[in-house]
């Protein structure tokens, strides 16, 4: 099948080139990266092949033919050094053979050998030279092209540079740039207007030289732990000396700037001068705190303080001490003479006890405090009561006038009075009543016995009616529930005293007063309107309720004329309807056996609202008369519901639950209701249902409360 | 300078499209990263060949793009264009074609960008791949590609620069859901599925470059596709993905560890 031409010559076997093509292909492709599709590659090296047989052939320059094709092997990126050295090697081994088919004798045999290895010279060589002259092109494109990466970065940086440092030095703020030894690197103008310093020479400054003496401790310690990367930022608002020696406060802000791998490089600080803004606070805090006419701590500050040692346990004596008589002084002589007093005394007071450091404060008026802290004692705190009435006796001269003043001082102590701030100064209180009750120029020391004795008898007495104009009496409101269903039928008011300094008093303690000093009806009237206006107010906002109030009437009362008007006027007024209105009455205000109470009772039941008689089974009652009067319930007193235990039925229990039998019996005989009071268990609850009573109150049912509780309790369903 | 990128050129270390060029045979590559391959090379014989392989899947696919009509490519981590790069292949065939190239290396950006001078029909983008939105930004302002017109999505040998941490998933998503329908998109992308242990050991010296590997499975690579339509064959070995001559598919086309496939955005019917 080989074609042999005329000249005896080798010819070109087509087939064979074909093979010789795909089996190069195969390598090339086997060796290295071609960018080409297989049927592609076998195309391009058949027409090196078909191209290097031709020449090897005839004479042609074949050494050339080659070299062009070497290089046009780089160039379609036949670059792998394997590629070659197949090519190079079959060009010798494979193509004569495969691709020409020669019968020429050994002359010829001769000459073809020789064009071969010209062939794989050529070959070799201008695959190499192209290879070279590539590998020169891409490392100088790659190096190039690194080049103008690194350059965009670089103009990147450089204006990003240039933004930040437009922004370091325009900044209002003051920013400082410091190595790790503390050696400033750079700063702003704003941060060198704000020391004083040329920014040159603050560059050749330290840290640590721009410290305030008073805060260095401080600070260097808070300094040394960022610099030594323990923690990343440093808040403070901080105390720096100017270079004219001035002082500078500013709102500090430190960071520290790590290396990349963590180790600590710079430490960046902002700073905002705040000195105008930090005086102003400090004046605003003194104004706070501090009283402006003597310039002395005021209550603030001593209550602060007080607060502040009582809660440190340690014991806390206190002398409160007001001038004798200075409302005469300040009234005669004028208030502006009176404030000149009081800022000499405030001195001589402050220097009685500068030298122990205790706090005086001005409390307001001529009141003055001294907070004597630590171990003194009572003996101590004595003994500054002594050295202050020494101070304030000296003659006080006030323009030309010469003043006697004296002072009188109440001595307390938390150990005996107790470590709260209101119990301390309530005892103050009433022992500076005492030292002014004992004369002029006198100390007294709190005797608990004695205030309590106090309290009990001239506190009330003299302050029941003023508390009743002051408006300190609330009413609180006890549920009065069904027993079969425990639904909250009534709630009964109950007076109690807001006292100012003794806080929430009973009944029991002011009551019997009240009723000795015919207070009682006027404290009765305001009762019975407040509790009405409340009843009115839950009857408004839950009319399915229908909750009565009980509202209990002084025997007094019920005496006296124009309680029908006033119930009926209360009625009114308020808009309560008459029965949700309960009045509760004692035995012995209805037994009387005069006519007048019953005709008052007969019109108070005409107006509608319902009669209860109170603690029913304490006093004596006339059953006949009961019968005749227009009531509707009774209530048992507590203690016949005490002696109800239900669990374990001793002896007394079943006489006390055969006494309530009985009531609850003789009550219903008489069509009258059944309130048990004072019930405090389930067991008790338990029994006088059984006992068929019909209502009971007490602390299972509820403990009195204010009216919003009602409401509440109402809301809730 | 957009945020997020390489703000130093650190040419002490190895690049990944240096790399790459290296196991291709171009000279655009330095010491370091030739060192680099060298090393991979002498652990895992396979990879030149598997880079090879890859580059020969991206030419069949975009061929394959090209007859489907496509004349418009987005190649996202392109590399150094040594070789049987996109625009040559797509302008060989279609002189219009126009080529947007875009990587995070900018030395292969700046190389590309060289390269490709006087070219009006391709641009190069300094950008990364997890910034899908940055990149389609950049793209539309470019105003080389017509995003209302098919698009050929290039994603040749990068997601798996993308760890899990970045969402790939949604990154694909975000690329397909800016195509028109009838556009293409091409991914390939290595496995850790039938390869033998010095190939994932292989993964480990990736960390080297500038990115890590994250070898992921067929399911996980074929997710990538959403809801487009895979071509035929599907998500396969790249090698086994539509070869030239079916004589040139190794016996085990797995030694080449990444698959290849190439899916279509078929119009919902409606
Ligand atoms: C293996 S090369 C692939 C080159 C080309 N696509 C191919 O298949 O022949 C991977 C390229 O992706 C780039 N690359 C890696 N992570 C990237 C990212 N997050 N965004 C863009 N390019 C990235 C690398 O710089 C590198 O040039």
């Amino acid at each position: 099948m080989a074609e042999v031409d005329a000249a005896g010559e080798d010819a070109v076997d087509r087939t064979g080139a074909q093979r010789y093509a795909a089996e190069w292909a195969r390598a090339v492709r086997r060796l290295g990266f071609v960018p080409l599709s297989a049927a592609e590659t076998e195309r391009l090296l058949l027409a090196y092949t078909l191209r290097l047989a031709d020449a090897l052939r005839t004479d042609e320059s074949v050494a050339s033919v080659a070299e062009e094709i070497g290089r046009a092997m780089v160039e379609t990126n036949l670059t792998e050094p394997g590629m070659i050295e197949w090519s190079v090697r079959a060009l010798a081994d494979r193509l004569p053979a495969r691709v020409l088919c020669g019968r020429g004798g050994s002359g010829a045999a001769a000459g073809l050998a020789g064009r071969i290895a010209a062939a794989q010279g050529g070959l070799a060589a201008g695959f190499a030279r192209a290879l070279r002259d590539r590998t020169f092109v891409h490392q100088e494109r790659i190096a190039r092209s690194a080049w103008q990466a690194r350059d965009a970065v670089e103009q990147a940086l450089r204006d990003s540079e240039a933004r930040f440092r437009a922004v370091f030095s325009g900044a209002a703020i003051g920013i400082g740039i410091a190595d790790v030894d503390g050696r400033i690197i750079d700063v702003n103008q704003a941060f060198a207007d704000m020391l004083g310093y040329p920014v040159e020479e603050l560059r050749r400054l330290d840290v640590a030289s721009l410290f305030h003496p008073d805060d260095v401790a401080g600070m260097s310690e808070l300094y040394r732990e960022l610099v030594e990367g323990k923690r990343e930022s440093v808040r403070a608002e901080q105390r720096y000396h100017r270079k004219d020696g001035t002082c500078v406060w500013a709102d500090l802000a430190v960071s520290l700037i790590r290396h990349d791998d963590g180790r600590p490089r710079f430490t960046v600080a902002v700073a905002e001068d705040i000195t105008g803004r930090y005086e102003l606070q400090r004046r605003l805090r003194f104004q706070a705190l501090h009283d402006p006419l003597t310039e002395l701590p005021n209550r603030t500050l001593f209550f602060e303080t007080l607060g502040r040692l009582l809660g440190q346990a340690g014991p806390v004596g206190l002398c409160f001490l007001d001038l004798d008589g200075f409302k005469a002084i300040n009234d005669s002589l004028g208030h502006d003479l009176g404030d000149r007093l009081l800022v000499t005394i405030a001195r001589r007071l402050a220097g009685c006890v500068a030298e122990r450091g205790y706090l005086v404060a001005r409390m307001g008026g001529d009141e003055f405090a001294i907070l004597v802290d630590g171990d003194a004692g009572i003996d101590g705190v004595i003994a500054v009561a002594e050295a202050v009435l020494a101070a304030v006796s000296a003659p006080v001269f006030v323009d030309d006038q010469q003043l006697m003043v004296s002072a009188s001082i109440g001595i307390v102590d938390s150990e005996h009075v107790g470590a709260s701030v209101a119990e301390l100064m309530k005892a103050a209180h009433t022992t500076l009543y005492w030292a002014k009750a004992q004369g002029r120029g006198r100390w007294a020391v709190y005797d608990p016995e004695r205030s309590a004795r106090d309290i009990a008898r001239s506190g009330r007495l003299a302050g029941l009616p003023l508390a009743l104009d002051r408006g300190e009496f609330v009413l609180h409101y006890q549920p009065i529930v069904s027993l079969l269903d425990g639904r909250m039928l009534a709630v009964e008011a109950l007076v109690r005293w807001q006292h100012p300094q003794l806080g929430l008093i009973g009944p029991d303690r002011f009551i019997g007063l009240a009723e000795e000093t015919g207070l009682i009806v006027r404290l009765g009237e305001w009762v019975l309107r407040q509790a009405c206006r409340d009843a009115r107010g839950w009857h408004t906002e839950f009319p399915d309720a229908r909750l009565v109030v009980s509202v209990n009437l002084a025997a007094r009362q019920a005496d006296a004329p124009a309680i029908v008007d006033t119930v009926a006027d209360t009625l009114a007024s308020s808009g309560l309807p008459a029965e949700l209105l309960q009045l509760e009455l004692t035995e012995s205000a209805v037994m009387g056996s005069a006519e007048e109470p019953l005709r008052t009772l007969h019109r108070l039941a005409g107006l509608g609202v319902r009669l209860a008689i109170d603690d029913f089974g304490t006093g004596y009652s006339n059953l006949a008369y009961l019968r005749r009067l227009p009531i509707t319930c009774l209530k048992l007193a507590a203690p016949f519901v005490e002696g109800i235990r239900g669990d374990e039925p001793d002896a007394a229990d079943h006489r006390d639950e055969r006494i309530v039998d009985a009531l609850v019996r003789l009550a219903h005989a008489l069509e009258l209701w059944v309130t048990a009071e004072g019930v405090e268990t389930e067991a008790q609850a338990e029994r006088l249902r059984a006992l068929r009573c019909d209502t009971a109150q007490g602390r299972l049912f509820g403990p009195p409360e204010p009216a919003d509780a009602i409401r509440t309790r109402l809301a809730g369903g | 300078m957009p945020d997020g990128l390489p703000t130093e050129i650190d040419l002490s270390r190895p690049s990944a499209a240096r790399v790459y060029d290296y196991f291709l045979g171009g000279g655009h590559n330095f010491e370091i990263d030739r060192q680099l391959a060298e090393q991979i090379a002498a652990m895992t014989p396979n990879l030149p060949a598997t880079m090879r392989a890859g580059r020969d899947f991206l030419r069949r696919a975009v061929r394959m793009l090209l007859d489907a009509g496509i004349d418009q490519f987005l190649d996202i981590g392109s590399g150094i264009p040594t070789v049987g790069n996109v625009h040559e292949v797509a302008q060989a065939a279609n002189p219009k074609a126009r080529v947007v190239y875009v990587d995070i290396d900018p030395v292969a950006v700046a190389h590309s960008r060289e390269l490709l001078t006087g070219n009006d029909l391709t641009a190069v983008l300094h950008a990364d791949l997890r910034d899908p939105e940055g990149i389609l930004a950049e793209a539309r302002r470019l105003d080389l590609l017509d995003f209302d017109r098919p698009l050929g999505i290039l994603l040749a040998g990068v997601v798996h620069f993308v760890p899990d941490t970045d969402r790939p998933a949604d990154i694909m998503a975000a690329l397909r859901a800016a195509a028109a329908p009838g556009s293409h998109l091409v991914i390939s992308h290595s496995t850790f599925e039938d390869q033998p242990q010095e190939m994932l050991d292989a993964q480990r010296l990736s960390a080297r470059t500038a990115t890590e590997i994250t070898l992921r499975s067929c399911a996980e690579i074929t997710g990538f596709f959403g809801d487009w339509v895979l071509v035929e064959p599907g998500v396969v070995y790249m090698e086994l993905w539509r070869p030239d001559s079916p004589s040139e598919v190794d016996a085990d086309a797995q030694r080449f560890g990444a698959f290849g496939g190439v899916a279509r955005y078929d119009r919902a019917a409606d």
